[in-house]
Parts: C-alpha cells; structure tokens; sequence
C-alpha cells in the first residue's frame, strides 16, 4: 500500500514536469536573473531581502515577537486582577519603578502602568501580529506561490512594506522604557486622553510615540496592500482566472481592498489629533478643565475622533479574520480530502463582509451619545453580518462532515476556529442590539466577545496556517505531539479565560478598571472567579511557549521533508521545490487547468490545478 | 526592481505598476473623504465660525489647470517625438506646480491676514489641513516630474516603451492632484458664505 501511494506521488511529479515544459508558461525570467544577484550574500538573503518568501518570513518573526511581549503584559494585568492583594515585588527587576513597594515590602502595580500595560498589548496584538503578523506573514508567502507569479508586482515596496512595520515595531518598543512610560488611554486612542499631553502620563511623549510608531505602520499596511491587489489582479499564472483562486488569495485580496481603503482614514483621523495635541487646533476638544485650569480650546468634537477611529476600526477587525477565514478554509478541504462545500457563497459572503463592514462602524459608538434613530440604522446592517458568517460556518461544516478527516495539528486549530468564530459571534449577535448594548457596553462581555471571536479565532487560524506551510517556509515538518498539546490546551484554556467574563460582564464589572473585582461590593463574589481566569491565562501563556519552541526548534531540527507536496495539496505552491529559491519555479511556471478543490474526484485523491480537465469533465473556474 | 513581467496571454493591457498607481490614487481618495466627511460633521455640531474662502485660491485654481493642459501637451509632444516641445513644456509644468504651492501659501497667509488663523475655529483649521495637505501631494507630484526632467535632459531623447510608462505615471498622479485640488475648493466655496 505504502509502496503503491509512492508510486502514485512519484507519477504526479513526473507528470507535473512534463505538463508545465509542455503547457506552463514561458515568461524568461530566468534569463534576466542570472546568479540570484539579490541574494548573493547574508544581508540581502536574510535581512534586505526582496523576496516574497523571505518578507513573509521576517513578518512572522516579528509578529511572534511582539506576541511574546503582549502575552507576557497581559500576565502582569491579569495578575492584577486575578490577585489584587498579591506582592509583586519580584517583577521589579524587570518593571522597575512601575512597581512600587510599599514599607511592609509589598510590591504593588502603578495604577498608570497597568492602563499602559492594557494599552499596549491592544495595539500590538490588533495591528503588529493579528495585521501584520498574520495577512503580512501569509499575503507574502501564498500570492505569488498559489497564483504562480515570480514573486509580487513590486518587490522593493513590498520591503518597503515590512520595513516601515519594523519602524514602527522599534518606536512603539523604544516608547515601553519612556519615563512617564508608554502610551496608556486605551487601544482606540480617544480624545481627550489622547489629546492632551497634560490628560495623564502616558499622554505625552507616550502618546507621540505611539502615534509616529501608527504612521509607520499605516504606511507599511498601505503599501503591503497595494502590492497584494496588484499581484493578484495583474500577475497570475495562465489559466488561473478569478474564479480558479484558491480562497485564501481571494481571503488576501479582499483584505488588502479593506486595508487600502480604511487605513487612509484612520491616518486623517490622527493626523487632526496630532494638530490638536502640539499646534493647539480643537477638532476634537471642547471646552475642558484640565487639573483646575480651562483650557482654551472651544467647539471640537471628540465623537467625530470616534467616527473616525471606527471606520478605520471596524474594518480592521476583518482586516483581522479574513485571512484566517481563508485559511481555514484551504486547510479544511485539503485535510478533509473533499471540495471546499459552496466556494462560491465562500468568496460572495467574503465580498458582502467586505462591504458590510463599512457601513456598521457605529455600533462601537451606541453609547457615545450618537442619535438613538441613527444607531437602529447601524443595528440593521451589524445584524445582517450574521447572515454572509453563518453561510461560511454552514460551508465549513458541511466540508468536513462525512468526510475521511485528517486530524493533525494543522487541521485541529482550523477546526478550533469555527468553533470559536460561533461562539464570539453570538455574542456579538447581542451586543448589536442598541438596546441591550446599554448595560453590556464597556463591561467584559465585550471584552469575552472580541478575544473569542477575533482574537483566539485569528490566532487560530494563523496557527493552522503555520502548520500547514511550515513544511513550505523551512522545508521541515513542525513536531505533531507538541503541534497536538498545544491545541488542546489552547483551545480548552482558551475558553477558560474568555468564556467566565461573559458573566461577570452581564453582572456589569467595567472594562479597563485597575481594580474593578475589589472595589466594588457588589463585584466581590467574583473575585474566585477572577483568580481561575488568571490561572488559566498561565496556562495558556505556557503553551504558546510550547508552540514557540517547537516552532524554532523545528526549523533547524524538524523532520525534513522528502516530496515537494507532503499534505496531497492541488494548489501550486506545492509544485515549487520543496525549497523554492528566487522567482519560485526552476523553469516555466506551471499553467493552471482547473479550480483548487478537486479532492476525493473521479477516483482520485486529489488532482492538482494543473491537470488538464479530462473529456466532459466539469471545471468548477467558469 | 519591479517585477516586469509581460504576459502575452492576458487580454487586459494595464501595467501592473500603473495599476498599483491607482490603487495608491484611492486610498488618497479616502483619505481626503475621510477629511471632507469630518468638515462636515464638524460643521453640523455647531459653534462654526463663517469666513469668506481669499480669493488667492481662484488663481491657485486656475495655474494647477493650466499645468495638467501644459504636462498632457508635454506628453503628447513626447509621443510625436517633437522633443524641445516635450522639454519645454515639462519645465513649463514644473513652474506651474511650484507656483501653485507657491499661492496656496498665499491663501494661507491671506487667511491669517482676515483672523480665521490656524487655532481661531476649525472652520479654519480645517481649511488649512486639508489644503496642506494637498499640497503634501503635489509637492510629491513635483518631486517626480523633477525626475522626469531629469530624464528629459540627460539621457538621449528615445521615447522607448519603458521611458513612456514612466512619463505616464508622472502624467497620471500629476491629473489625479489637479482634479483633488479641484474638488476641494469646490467644496470650500459651496461651504463659505
Ligand atoms: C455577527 C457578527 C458580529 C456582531 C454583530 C458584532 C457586534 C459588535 C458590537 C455591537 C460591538 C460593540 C460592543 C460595545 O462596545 O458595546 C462589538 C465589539 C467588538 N467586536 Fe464585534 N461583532 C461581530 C463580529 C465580530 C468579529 C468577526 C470581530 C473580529 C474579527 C469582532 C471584533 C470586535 C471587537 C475588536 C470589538 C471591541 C472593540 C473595543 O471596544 O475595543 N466582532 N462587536
Ligand atoms: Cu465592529
């Protein structure tokens, strides 16, 4: 049997040589390229290089990066509210002064730092690993292999791209050692905490640093998503029209037109906040008292910020889920052995988010004062995001089911994603409700919402892409008995921690309060409760640091791999090499015949995309 | 190095580059609706201060026209291989485009001049970003036909294929600023009294 799949496998790769020299496409690239002058040397191969390989590469360092650093600030402010009365004095070494120990050698947090501490960890895990970690990682590594390019239309604006991202990374880290510390008035950066360098510690250079580390990143995302658009619109391999792509490069596509189109409104909106704060215009302040003393400034509105803010910023959330979405959806079907179930409804209920997403930013402001008639238009659409997810949860469903399923590390966290995705998005069911929005705004159900629904699910669904191209990235196998644990884990702490705020946010405890389990009489009978999420928190953390080892670990030790195509996959960044050097394909790129989903058809396993379709049969691409 | 790739089996006949142009061109689209959508969100919570828009900016109108007229004459000349045509107007070009930013600076100073200053009300600080940052836009319009006019001078007049992608690039974003700046002053003067 074994003996009899290898022969299978060693025909399909003899096949696909003989069809791409017969039929794949002849674009010379080689000629112009002689030698691989861009990566001639350590620094143009590992650090300036222009490769859509490599990018993708340095982006998901950094993004692990700076998941490791806001994981390990979502331990301190866990700690703090999972155990107010604890001595922290042993996190001195590495807080320092935002650690004050009192006479009896108690150790407490800066109530400053821990708004600092919640701050941070927002904006890095939204923008640096959910945005750039996760659509930079894979936008970069699967256009040009899954469409069959060379690499993206523009390579130096696509290292432009990361570069601008690692500014940003090294302002926004600097920013952390600052005296009056970092930026502290919340993810979404509202007036007038944001407004004004006098509002709080962080406000001052915190807050400039953390605006100049948000341009960068705006422009990194800007040209990252030009790029993506234009590759796919303009470089795809012969045959592959649009409706042959693979659903994550529509996933990406779709991301980077959202990106392209709302990132450049949250840079008017800062760029207004940055005049307010240092050249003393009122865009977003009104009359105001700052520590006894009026301010000059006259007429501005801070809910305009708002409306600004949430139109970059709700979009953003699916800047956030799409490219998991994508990917979930590839590695479902390819491990399910089945055809993708309605790829179409997949791509449409894609484009209707997409669209969808611009028109519901007020939901975040119901209780911002927003005219009450006005918010039942944006209940409407908030609602009608329902019905485009639930056809995708129906679609991923019906792949799986009945089907010959491969349960590996790869596949688990895929199917962990749709479990999560319906869970969050229940919730949210709930709170884009106007009515019931008034007692559950601002608590911790939103908090439960958005962690289950965007952030495990997205990190879900870059997990499941790790993976599954790791075998791409570096040629080896990451560890399955790890890969294994860390899902399990993950997904049983994960829901933990986020499932308990749920209640606590019914019973009203507000979000972002210090010490909102210990100060309040009516809160006190959750204080267990609060003490089991931060244990599990812990936990959690912990195996990231499972999957962090195994990851660098298998780089240089994994198992390695002996055929360019280990998972059975049709999609053609598996016709590559196993390690694919600059502009991909050795000769001619493969031509594309067929849709990406052929699995388990005409008694075949899976037929690859460039497999010519056989007499009468059926191409799904049309 | 961009990645020029011919694909002689597409229909379409965009370049990439160009389309990436455009891709750029909308996202500074949003950009300066987002800016005009808070004008007028602004402008409806009340407490707005009502000033007539200087007239400087009826001449800053008109050169920033008179200097797309002159690049697309320059471009056309390019194409016919009429080169002291093509030179002549793209310097042409270039003076039209510094004078622009050169009045708009203008306007500003007229602005202060009346007492709607940067701080006074954001119906005047709204003016001067948005406009500001337009000229943001041109003066990088201006950087690039600095460049084309490099080209023009030094290298050997040839109108090869990759010199006229280029020179439509500059051509493009140089019309998309023209016609932003178009857009806004209409809307400054349907919004000033
Ligand atoms: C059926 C779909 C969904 C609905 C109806 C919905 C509704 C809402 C509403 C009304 C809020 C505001 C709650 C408040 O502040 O009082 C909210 C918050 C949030 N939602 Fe959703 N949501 C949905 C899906 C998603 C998805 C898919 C994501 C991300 C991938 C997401 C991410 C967020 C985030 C990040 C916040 C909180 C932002 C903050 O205040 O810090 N939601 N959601
Ligand atoms: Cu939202």
């Amino acid at each position: 049997m074994a003996e009899m799949t290898k022969v299978a496998v060693d025909s399909l790769d003899t096949l696909e040589e003989k069809l791409t020299q017969e039929m794949g496409y002849d674009d010379h690239f080689h000629e112009h390229h002689h030698g691989d002058k861009y990566q001639s040397n350590f620094l143009t191969t590992y650090i300036f290089s222009t490769d859509h390989k490599m990018i993708g590469r340095q982006f998901l360092i950094t993004g692990i990066f700076w998941a490791l650093m806001g994981a390990m600030m979502s331990l301190v402010f866990r700690l703090q509210l999972g155990f107010p009365e604890a001595d922290l004095a042993w996190l001195k070494p590495v807080l320092g002064k935002w650690i004050q120990v009192n006479d009896a050698g108690i150790g407490k947090l800066d109530p400053e730092f821990y708004y600092a501490l919640v701050t941070i960890h927002g904006t890095v895990l939204v923008f640096f690993v959910l945005t750039a970690g996760l659509s930079g990682t894979f936008s970069n590594l699967l256009i040009p292999l899954q469409i069959g390019a060379r690499d993206m239309a523009s390579p130096l604006l696509n290292a432009f791209s990361y570069w601008f991202f690692f500014l940003a990374s090294v302002v926004m880290f600097l920013s952390l050692f600052l005296s009056t510390g970092p930026f502290s008035g919340g993810w979404t950066a509202y007036p007038p905490l944001s407004a004004l360098p006098q509002a709080s510690e962080g406000s001052g250079a915190g807050m400039t640093m953390w605006i100049v580390a948000m341009a960068f990143f705006i422009v990194s995302a800007l040209l990252g998503g030009i790029n993506y658009i234009t590759t796919v619109l303009n470089l795809r391999t012969k045959g592959m029209n649009l409706w042959r792509m693979p659903l994550t490069i529509w996933a990406f596509f779709i991301t980077a037109i959202i990106g392209v189109l709302s990132f450049p409104v949250l840079l008017s909106g800062v760029l207004l906040l940055m005049f307010d704060r240092s050249m003393g215009t009122s865009f977003y302040l009104s009359e105001i008292v700052v520590g006894g003393q009026i301010l000059d400034r006259i007429g501005g509105s801070p809910i305009l910020y708002q409306h600004l803010f949430w139109f970059l910023g709700h979009p953003e959330v699916y800047i956030i889920i799409l490219p998991a979405m994508g990917i979930v959806s590839e590695v479902l079907s390819v491990h399910a052995r089945k055809p993708i179930f309605g790829y179409r409804a997949m791509v449409l209920s894609m484009l209707a988010i997409a669209f969808l997403s611009f028109i519901v930013w007020a939901h975040h402001m119901f209780m911002a004062g927003v005219n009450p008639f006005i918010s039942n238009f944006f209940v409407i659409f908030t609602l009608i995001i329902a019905v485009p997810s639930a056809v995708k949860v129906f679609n991923w469903i019906s792949t799986v089911y009945g089907s010959n399923f491969r349960f590996n590390s790869a596949s688990l966290f895929a199917l962990g994603f749709v479990s999560l995705f319906i869970s969050g998005g229940l919730t949210g069911i709930f709170l884009g409700n106007s009515s019931i929005d008034v007692q559950l705004h601002d608590t911790y159900f939103v908090v439960a919402h958005f962690h289950i629904v965007m952030g495990v699910a997205a990190f879900f669904g870059m997990f499941a892409g790790i993976y599954h191209w790791f075998p791409k990235m570096f040629g080896r196998f990451m560890n399955e008995t790890l890969g294994k644990i860390h899902f399990w884990g993950t997904l049983i702490g994960s829901y933990a921690v986020f499932w308990p705020m749920h209640y606590t946010g019914m019973a009203g405890v507000p979000r972002r309060y210090y010490d909102a389990g210990a100060s309040f009489d009516s809160f006190r009978h959750f204080t267990e409760l609060n003490q089991f999420i931060t244990v599990a928190a812990i936990i959690v953390f912990f195996l990231q640091v499972v999957f962090v080892v195994n990851f660098f670990y298998s780089i240089f030790n994994g198992r390695k791999l002996t055929t360019k195509n280990p998972w059975g996959a049709n999609t053609l960044e598996w016709t590559t090499p196993i390690q694919p050097g600059h502009g991909n394909w050795p000769g001619k790129i493969p031509a594309v015949q067929r849709w990406a989903y052929d699995y388990s058809k005409g008694g075949q396993e899976y037929v690859p995309q460039y497999v010519p379709l056989r007499e009468g049969e059926y191409d799904h691409g049309h | 190095m961009a990645q020029v790739v011919q694909r002689e089996y597409r229909s379409s006949h965009i370049h990439p580059l160009k389309f990436a142009l455009w891709v750029g061109i909308a996202s500074i689209v949003m950009m300066f609706g987002a800016f005009t959508s808070a004008y007028l969100v602004r402008r409806a919570a009340g407490n707005w201060y009502e000033f007539k828009l200087p007239d400087v900016f009826w001449g800053s109108t008109f050169v920033i026209l008179l200097s797309s007229w002159t690049l697309h004459a320059s471009y056309r000349a390019f194409n016919r291989g009429v080169e002291h045509l093509y030179k002549r107007l793209l310097t042409a070009t270039l003076a039209l485009g510094l004078l622009f930013v050169g009045l708009q600076y203008a306007g500003w100073q007229a602005m202060t001049a009346m007492g709607a200053t940067f701080t006074v009300n954001p119906s005047s600080s709204f003016i001067y970003v948005i406009s500001g940052v337009h000229a943001l836009h041109v003066l990088g319009g201006i950087a690039a036909l600095i460049v084309a006019l490099i080209y023009a001078f030094v290298l050997p007049f040839k109108p090869t294929p990759r010199r006229r992608l280029r020179f439509q690039l500059v051509v493009h974003y140089w019309h998309f600023v023209d016609v932003l700046w178009v857009y806004l002053f209409v809307f400054f003067l349907v919004q000033s009294p």
